[in-house]
């Protein structure tokens, strides 16, 4: 990122000062060819926010970014499950569903008088239940990664709506809610307040662990390793049935951790939630530099593209004189701008 | 296919054919019903409207829509690629049509109602080339391309109908959906007529073959002197007008198009007939009749769903669990088990050599 300015102080001097610098840097660009979309994603999310600032004003201050923060905490949590099945090559269709489901399982068991945390606790297992029965149907039945979750997504959404099919509200005083307190950071002026919640903190901690355990843990070089070819992994004697089995049940978790994030914040349940997050989620993880094929991307990648769908859907509130129909229009354009963006990056770093 | 196969490995050879366990579900799924109410397979025939009413052709009603779409995500899939806008297709062609003929001035003229038909298949085959164009010409990949169509059709959708949802009257059109020739469902028949010639087209040309190729190897069949390109955007094109008769047929039987729920979800079920009928999702090979098999199993279940009085809202749990046992039946693991561990190669290599 640092390459423009220096590029424009060598363009004054000689001519082969510049021919070196170019090589350096085209050297640079191809060791490092596969950071270039998750940079590209940085760029473009600043990008974004100046433009924000520009066009609507009140971008850059600390409640809409706060408001950024807790709105798509479960996003983030979301991206981040998907970002591990998305580097080994797979798909996971089904955490929209399960995040209906393990919301509304959820919120009715806790109004039914069960201990809050039980119910938390419920609800994660949820999510870890329907992670592993994808896992097995994929690891040791060999069906294909998108027809298991596809499948689980419609059993997810079936139990939701054999449940309830309509909102359900949590209780006013649950202790579920507490997820949503807003803790003051800073108190500006006005509601200009920085504020954090648990399930923003939540979102942190899941994004520092998936850090470290794909960059930092064999289980990580694994899942890599899995995305680049998964029968060269098997060769090398590395755990790849355990691991494709773990990462399927990660995502479900993840997917149960955002369904209480979620559920704390919104205080409503509903079988409809999380339509179409699945697509959120891969848009986030795609627009963050995963390479959908699998075996290249960043944790930190996915966090940023699911920033940028949050802000992307704050501009369009913004902008107003957008109608309504015209929003999916808008975030299928601009989803479509991403993936061209980047493929322009990647061919011009090869 | 081979004459020289003695008649049990023939048989042998149907039971490993993945679409061979569809065929058992729905008339396991008839049975079911049969069970239920034993004259649930009964056929009348009606001699004022010179038709056949029953359980069966009402689910070959409601099979067409799904067949067509089952189709165009086939061949789709054979080309290694993946259709995911075909639900948000059908309503955008379901929108052109009903929009149309709200605001023709002789609505309920045939002439009325061709040009409302050929201008929603001419803006469904133009959004399937723009699938096309981006998969073959700007090399996106299929997931994502039509991923961001799915979203964005049904945005259109609600453009061109400004958020309502329009109806129409228009007897032509109707009669497509609930009329009857021949005393079955026009709107079968159009699907069957459909599903005929395309695959006279692509199974007596090599055109079915070229297909097959890319889904293979891309590289190898372009060395081949392929012409990759041409033959994804004709792929792409196809399964969008496809989609665009399945949301003609959606949208006619009640007339009205309803912009958020039409056709939504259905690439999954259509996705889920392909698989069912044997198509790989990795591509390389494809079965249309397999993909006519899934289909029609996926419209026997909705409609056994409903004959049974289970809630509606628990159909997609109970398709959730037809689906993951044929998965699971059809999986090599569980096949081995009840051939007596007679085939004994593994699926994958085992761990090799650890040194």
């Amino acid at each position: 990122m640092t390459q423009t300015p220096e590029r424009a102080a060598t363009s004054t001097s000689g001519g082969a000062r510049i021919v070196d610098f170019l090589d350096a840097v085209q050297r640079k660009v191809q060791e490092r060819a596969s950071t270039l979309p998750t940079v590209a994603a940085l760029i473009i999310f600043v990008a974004m926010i100046v433009y924000g600032e520009i066009a609507y004003g009140r971008i850059v201050q600390f409640s809409t970014l706060s408001n950024l923060l807790i709105n798509n905490a479960h996003l983030v949590i979301l991206a981040v499950g998907l970002t591990f099945v998305i580097l080994t090559g797979g798909i996971d269709l089904s955490v929209g569903a399960i995040i209906a489901f393990s919301s509304v399982a959820g919120v009715m068991l806790s109004n039914a008088g069960w201990n809050p945390y039980v119910v938390i606790l419920l609800m994660i297992l949820i999510g870890s239940a329907m992670g592993l029965a994808s896992g097995i149907l994929i690891q040791y039945f060999n069906v294909q990664p998108f027809i298991a979750t596809l499948a689980m997504m419609f059993l997810a959404r079936g139990l939701a709506s054999m449940l309830s099919t309509v909102p359900e509200r949590l209780g006013d005083d649950s202790a579920i809610r507490a997820f949503a307190t807003q803790w003051k950071i800073i108190d500006g002026p006005k509601v200009n307040d920085l504020v954090v919640t648990p399930g923003v903190l939540i979102a942190a901690i899941v994004v520092a662990i998936g850090f470290f355990v794909l960059h930092r843990t064999r289980t990580g070089r694994t899942v890599y390793a899995i995305g680049g070819s998964e029968q060269s992994a098997e060769l090398m004697g590395l755990p790849v049935h355990v691991t494709k089995l773990w990462i399927y049940v990660i995502s479900g978790t993840l997917a149960g951790i955002a369904s209480v994030v979620y559920t704390s914040r919104l205080g409503i349940a509903q079988n409809i939630t999380g339509i179409g997050w699945e697509l959120d989620a891969i848009a986030a993880v795609v627009i963050g530099g995963t390479l959908l094929t699998g075996g290249a991307g960043y944790v930190l990648g996915s966090v940023v593209g699911a920033l940028v769908l949050g802000l992307m859907n704050v501009l369009i509130t913004r902008d107003g004189g957008i109608r309504p129909e015209m929003t999916t229009i808008i975030t299928g354009s601009i989803l479509f701008i991403f993936v061209m963006l980047q493929r322009g990056v990647i061919g011009r770093g090869r | 296919m081979n004459e020289s196969k003695s008649n049990l490995e023939r048989v042998r050879a149907i039971i490993r054919s993945q679409y061979f366990w569809g065929i058992v579900a729905i008339f396991l799924l008839l049975l079911i019903n049969l069970i239920k109410d034993p004259s649930y397979l009964n056929l009348s025939y009606n001699p004022t409207t010179g038709a056949f009413v029953g359980n069966i052709i009402d689910i070959l009603r409601a099979a067409a829509p799904i067949l067509m779409i089952a189709v165009g995500v086939c061949l789709v899939i054979a080309t290694g690629g993946i259709d995911l806008s075909v639900g948000s297709v059908m309503v955008v062609s379901g929108a052109v049509t009903m929009e149309f003929l709200s605001a023709a001035n002789q609505p309920d003229s045939i002439g009325a109602a061709a040009l409302a038909i050929l201008l929603a298949l001419l803006l469904s085959t133009v959004l399937g080339l723009v699938n096309g164009v981006l998969v073959a010409f700007v090399g996106l990949q299929p997931f994502i391309t039509t991923l961001v169509m799915m979203l964005a059709g049904r945005g259109i959708a609600k453009v061109i109908t400004e958020g309502q949802n329009t109806s129409a009257t228009n007897e032509p059109v109707r009669w497509i959906a609930n009329g009857y020739a021949f005393g079955l469902p026009v709107v079968f028949l159009i699907a069957v007529a459909v599903i005929v010639v395309v695959s006279i087209v692509v199974r007596k040309s090599a055109l079915g073959l070229m297909i097959e190729a890319i889904g293979i190897d891309p590289k190898a069949s372009r060395l081949a002197g392929l012409n990759r390109r041409g033959l994804l955007l004709t792929v792409y094109a196809i399964s969008g007008l496809l989609a665009g008769i399945a949301g003609i047929f959606a949208t006619a039987s009640v007339m009205t198009v309803d912009v958020s729920r039409t056709g939504y979800q259905l690439e999954l079920d259509a996705i889920l007939a392909v698989v069912i009928g044997g198509t790989s999702l990795a591509g390389g090979k494809f079965s249309i009749g397999g993909a006519v098999i899934g289909a029609l199993l996926i419209a026997t279940l909705d409609k056994t769903v409903l004959f049974l009085g289970v809630p509606s809202s628990a159909t997609p749990a109970f398709k959730a669990i037809v689906i993951i046992a044929l998965c699971l039946l059809s999986s090599e693991r569980v096949r081995s088990l009840f051939r007596q561990r007679r085939l004994t190669t593994p699926l994958t290599p085992k761990e090799t050599v650890p040194s």
